[in-house]
């Protein structure tokens, strides 16, 4: 394979711009990532396999894969109704509203996490209405499911926004013309538009969750096998100077957010080449 | 088919505005069955609001619409029976071809053998055997047009519209798919109304055309009808390759006709100097002030008493160039005046009864 660009473009500088491209990459993402390999590859193979399946460690895993899937899960039907609201109707405070999405990304978790736990703890607001019926949310996968929500929401939205603003009116209305209903018209037309940018959220959200920790150790209440995440593992052994443990934990995190990336980069390339034609 | 001549398409005195804007004034149609319609009109002229007002797309905001008999101002789209091709086509294009063609058949919950014999049957009338299986975005622009028409009729509507269905496609597809549209829908035998800004599209396909502008029926007839014998100054100076003369009373042969006039090139006849002429005492000069190479045909524009018309030469006749001067007979114009237009010929070809003088 060549080094080419794709087509002439106006702009030189591809020699630059391809190289500042690979430094950052390199320098950001994939030298540190390389590390932890090296870090972990200290223990023998055996060892690496005996720390990264205790039976505290895989009770840990399941904690936090069950609770990130449960919430991208919910991100992906709220997202997709709060975009549709945003993109479809006018409303006031809406600018405020699209504006509000983002704040997720700009909030310290560790805020979020405090703020959720007061709400959620069974004297709280909203803790105290789901007291009545025997549910607790704080320190409960429930408290930790409702912590990552907050910090996917951004994802699903963002994604879905744009691919919702571009179909055409025309393609409802030939739906409609061809005798469909309302329902079916968004399940049979508008969905197969945007499940690719319902993928990419859920998957960007999902990866996202996996490793978020600030917002979920204030409302996790952390108890061994029960609500206890990995990063917080991960974060207990590197208080325990036990380096290799912990880059081993993260190198299995770091596969598993992998795969989850590979999954929709197939998928959108999938889509893509519906799209375009090619192939 | 049945040769029933009832009005099967009717609207009687709709009007339609946006905001401010009188998009239809006090529209009245007849459309009979089984006719190929063509909806002619310059942008903006709400051809396209009859057409969505007529889909469910639009409401009317007074008047009525029938179609076969039937009120249809307060049904659904999805129940008026109608088939649409819109100018984007709008497919699918996370379905197949086979996928999109079948969609309105699965809607109505059709037997899955019905529908896989009805789809095909479809693909081989519009001539895409072996695609399929192919998305819209794998397909030509004429492909996509017999898709998107395969999907309109394949729930068997009475009524096909079709919403400027050539616009997307480059010129020699588009007549060569002109005509395996008209003989299609001649083999379907569905009433169609065709929106278009192309009178030669209009003028070649339909049975009848109704002249839309600024939101009025201008007039309505056959095609010949409406070339040969325009009613409005919109429709003598719409259809054709029109000049406009001020004072047409000036030009000899049209004494004593006040007003202005429409000629149209094919009416006017270029001589050359050296060239014998046929009714010499009834030609103009004028100068040639431009050529145009057309391929089949030598187009000119005169300057003929301070006025510019446009006039064509065969291939086959002696060249003229620019600059030349040549004399010009006009054999026939359309008359004007605020609100109709009349055939008027030279008149030379009626003796001296019309001249006034």
């Amino acid at each position: 394979m060549r080094f080419t660009r794709k087509n002439k473009s106006v702009i030189p500088g591809f020699g630059l711009s391809f190289g500042i491209t690979m430094a950052i990459l390199g320098f950001i993402v994939i030298i540190p990532l390389c590390s932890l390999v090296v870090y972990s590859s200290k223990m023998s193979f055996a060892g690496f396999i005996e720390t990264v399946t205790k039976p505290r460690m895989l009770a840990s895993y399941r904690v936090s894969f069950t609770t990130a899937f449960y919430a991208s899960f919910v991100n992906l039907v709220m997202g997709t109704v709060l975009a549709w609201v945003l993109v479809r109707y006018d409303f006031p405070f809406k600018r405020f509203m699209d504006g509000i999405i983002e704040l997720p990304f700009a909030l310290p978790t560790a805020v979020a996490g405090i703020a959720l736990t007061h709400l959620t703890v069974s004297d709280g607001w909203v803790g105290r209405l789901f007291a009545h019926f025997g549910i607790k949310i704080a320190y409960t996968r429930l408290g930790i499911t409702t912590a990552l929500i907050f910090i996917g929401i951004p994802f699903v939205v963002r994604s879905v926004q744009p691919v919702l603003e571009k179909i055409d009116k025309e393609y409802e209305q030939a739906a409609q013309m061809l005798g469909a209903s309302g329902a079916q018209t968004f399940f049979k037309v508008i969905l197969p538009e945007i499940v690719p940018s319902l993928v990419a959220g859920f998957t960007m959200a999902f990866a996202r969750c996996l490793g978020e920790y600030g917002s979920v150790v204030f409302i996790a209440g952390n108890t061994p096998y029960e609500t206890e995440i990995t990063p917080l593992l991960i974060m207990s052994k590197l208080q325990e100077y036990d380096y290799a443990s912990a880059t081993s934990i993260a190198l299995v995190m770091l596969v598993a957010a992998f795969l989850i990336l590979l999954i929709n980069a197939v998928i959108q390339s999938r889509s893509s080449k519906i799209i375009s034609g090619i192939g | 088919m049945s040769e029933k001549k009832e009005s099967y398409v009717e609207l009687k005195n709709v009007n339609k505005s946006f905001g401010g804007f009188e998009a239809s004034k006090d529209i009245n149609i007849n459309i009979k069955k089984g006719h190929l319609v063509a909806l002619l009109g310059p942008s903006g002229s709400g051809k396209t609001t009859i057409l969505k007002m007529l889909a469910g797309l639009e409401n009317a905001d007074s008047g009525d619409i029938y179609i076969a008999g039937t009120r249809v101002n307060d049904v659904k789209p999805k129940d008026r029976g109608i088939g649409l091709v819109f100018q984007s086509y709008a497919l699918f294009r996370y379905k197949t071809v086979y996928e999109n063609i079948a969609f309105g058949l699965k809607i109505e919950k059709r037997d899955k053998n019905y529908i896989k014999k009805r789809v095909n049957e479809l693909i081989e009338l519009v001539g895409l055997k072996g695609m399929e299986k192919r998305y819209p975005r794998q397909l030509s622009g004429g492909q996509r047009q017999r898709v998107a028409f395969a999907r309109a009729i394949a729930t068997q509507p009475q009524l096909l519209l079709l919403d400027e269905p050539f616009a997307a496609i480059d010129t020699k597809v588009r007549k060569e798919l002109r005509g395996w549209l008209r003989e299609l829908i001649n083999e379907v035998g569905i009433t169609s109304i065709v929106v278009t800004h192309d009178q030669e599209e209009a003028l070649e396909l339909a049975d009848e055309i109704i002249l839309t502008n600024h939101g009025k029926v201008e007039q309505t007839g056959t095609p010949s009808d409406i070339y040969n014998n325009p009613k409005t100054p919109f429709a003598a100076a719409f259809l054709g390759d029109n000049s406009v003369i001020e004072n047409i009373s000036e030009f000899k042969g049209f004494e004593g006709i006040p007003g202005k006039a429409v000629i149209r090139p094919e009416f006017v006849n270029v001589y050359a100097q050296d060239e014998s002429i046929e009714h010499a005492a009834s030609v103009d000069d004028a100068v040639v002030s431009k050529v145009v190479f057309k391929g089949n045909i030598i187009e000119l524009k005169l300057n003929i008493k301070g006025s510019e018309i446009t006039a064509y030469r065969n291939v086959g006749q002696k060249q003229v160039i620019q600059g030349e001067n040549v004399k010009v007979f006009i054999r026939k114009v359309f008359e004007i005046d605020d609100t109709k237009a009349s055939s008027r010929e030279n008149s030379i070809y009626s003796g001296n009864d019309s001249i006034v003088i």
